[in-house]
């Protein structure tokens, strides 16, 4: 088997207002990535031979990446929608890669859009995910309880705090007020993040991340045909995936994820290690879960995440730049596609704002994480 | 505002509400390994795929794996009942639960703190939930 670090490209780019987009639904999302990548990479929609979308949690959605590349008239040779959860993302670059080395497609085009902080006023019912009848009769019913039983064992373990976590979420709003396409402004302190009211104790308001509407985009093709477009493309170099569980009552851990192995494989893969990595956009749907990603990705050992994330280390300027852009906790929840097109954007320089912009960024880590703590997918990606 | 119900015409786990009607905590192990399945139940071994398996009584006795308290009513049926209890509950046998520990505040649960079965009867299915276990 031949190591394809390297030889697939990112050379186009699209990400849509985010927050509350009342006059907007989930197709027209898609559709409004669709044009931005198509223009951001300086093609036409039919010279996009693959696409690939996430599958909306909505019932009404089957098919989506046909429906909606035919909304576009794009006729593709291969095509898919992906049900990941927020490891869709980096699962839809991966399968990206797939299609081309196998000789399926040339230029594949991943979008992924989400209509969750205004009513999505398109016919359909919600996805669920299957196992609610063995949770919802004894009162649970939510993501924040899964992570909570996460922060509760990692505080049981290495007596991690509400505090600590309160780090993770300050050090993120920090890079939201830098983002002029942000959800969530105002600076917080540590002191905002302790008086904000327990949702699902341990987890806090400001320990959750935002429902939003917005999308993502961007289009995978080889290295070699990537220096014909008109913008700097950014490497793959490393990609990994690993789903130790589905349902909690069977998780091996609640405090090392699938991340763990996940980005054994991507580092394998990319020839780096964490020290190589001049930032990391990690998956944060709650504050819980970049600690332990933190962990898992080999940035610091198991249990000393609290520490990690204290005295500006994950800020801009200190010495790993975490959620540059200001996170799900912070800027928009799109499933993590904006952290793919931050890490981009990032690589390419000069696209995001001044302040926010890691010097000499050469390599990054993007990390996405689903479900019930189960799903992880690593990506590592560098400057050409 | 009704609770939400277990789906009871499970086909896999039929036999898990039938037992719990009478007051009987069960889980079903293999025949071919011996080797206790996960919930939620299902059609074959998850160690060693063997469809030859059991129903068989527990002990009810378990240890908290995790917990939280919810200080929100994610569904109607909860709005006033906060704040309230979920726990993993890792049964002596193996088996992992998600429940509610109850006849004991939210604040005083703990990981690691040894529980007991009990049996709440609702009109037509019986929901097993945890209490702290006496003499701890």
């Amino acid at each position: 088997m031949s190591n394809i670090s390297g030889r697939y490209a990112i050379v186009g780019v699209a990400e849509t207002k985010v927050g509350k987009r009342p006059e907007a639904s989930t197709h027209s999302l898609h559709l409004e990535c669709i044009k931005a990548c198509l223009d951001d990479a300086g093609i036409k929609a039919t010279d996009v031979d693959g696409f690939i979308t996430n599958q909306p949690l909505n019932d009404a959605h089957r098919s989506y990446a046909v429906r909606m590349a035919n909304m576009a008239r794009m006729q593709p040779n291969y095509a898919t929608d992906l049900a990941l959860g927020g490891a869709t993302p980096i699962a839809m670059v991966q399968n990206a890669v797939m299609a081309i080395e196998a000789g399926m497609a040339n230029t594949v085009m991943c979008v992924h859009a989400r209509k969750r902080g205004t009513p999505d006023p398109t016919p359909g019912h919600p996805i669920r995910h299957g196992d609610e009848h063995w949770e919802e009769p004894w009162g649970h019913f939510s993501a924040v309880a899964n992570h909570a039983f996460a922060a509760q064992r990692h505080m049981y373990e290495f007596g991690t705090t509400s505090e600590d976590l309160a780090h993770v979420a300050v050090a993120t709003r920090k890079h939201a007020c830098m983002n002029n396409n942000a959800t969530m402004r105002k600076p917080m302190t540590i002191a905002d993040h302790q008086a904000s009211r327990f949702i699902v104790d341990p987890l806090r308001l400001f320990d959750c991340a935002l429902e939003s509407d917005g999308g993502g985009a961007v289009i995978v093709t080889s290295t070699e045909r990537a220096r014909d477009f008109p913008k700097r493309p950014v490497a793959i170099l490393g990609m990994g995936q690993h789903h130790p569980h589905f349902s909690l009552m069977d998780a091996p851990s609640l405090t090392t994820l699938g991340g763990n192995k996940s980005s054994k494989v991507a580092y394998e893969m990319a020839g780096l290690s964490p020290k190589d990595m001049n930032f990391a956009e990690i998956y944060d749907c709650f504050t819980i879960t970049t600690m332990i990603t933190l962990e898992d990705y080999g940035f610091c050992k198991k249990g000393e995440g609290k520490d990690f994330v204290k005295n500006g280390r994950i800020e801009v300027g200190g010495e790993l730049p975490v959620n540059t852009h200001g996170g799900l906790l912070s800027q928009a929840h799109i499933e993590g596609m904006l952290h793919v097109t931050e890490a981009v954007k990032q690589l390419r320089g000069h696209e995001v704002e001044p302040e926010r912009q890691v010097k000499n960024a050469e390599a990054g880590i993007v990390s996405g994480h689903g479900g019930s703590l189960c799903m992880h997918a690593s990506l590592i990606l560098g400057a050409l | 505002m009704r609770k939400v119900k277990p789906f009871l015409e499970e086909l896999e786990a039929k036999p898990f509400w039938t037992h719990l009607r009478e007051h009987k905590l069960t889980a079903q192990r293999c025949k071919s390994c011996g080797k206790f399945f996960t919930f939620p139940p299902q059609g074959s071994c998850p160690h060693c795929l063997s469809s030859d398996y059991e129903w068989v009584s527990l002990s009810g006795k378990g240890k908290i794996y995790s917990f939280v308290t919810y200080n929100r009513a994610w569904h109607p049926s909860y709005e006033g009942k906060t704040p309230y209890n979920v726990s993993l509950v890792d049964l002596a046998e193996g088996p992992r639960l998600i429940s509610n520990v109850i006849e004991c505040a939210p604040e005083q649960v703990k990981i690691g703190m040894a529980v007991e079965v009990v049996y709440e009867d609702n009109e037509d299915y019986t929901l097993p939930k945890f209490r702290p276990a006496l003499g701890t």
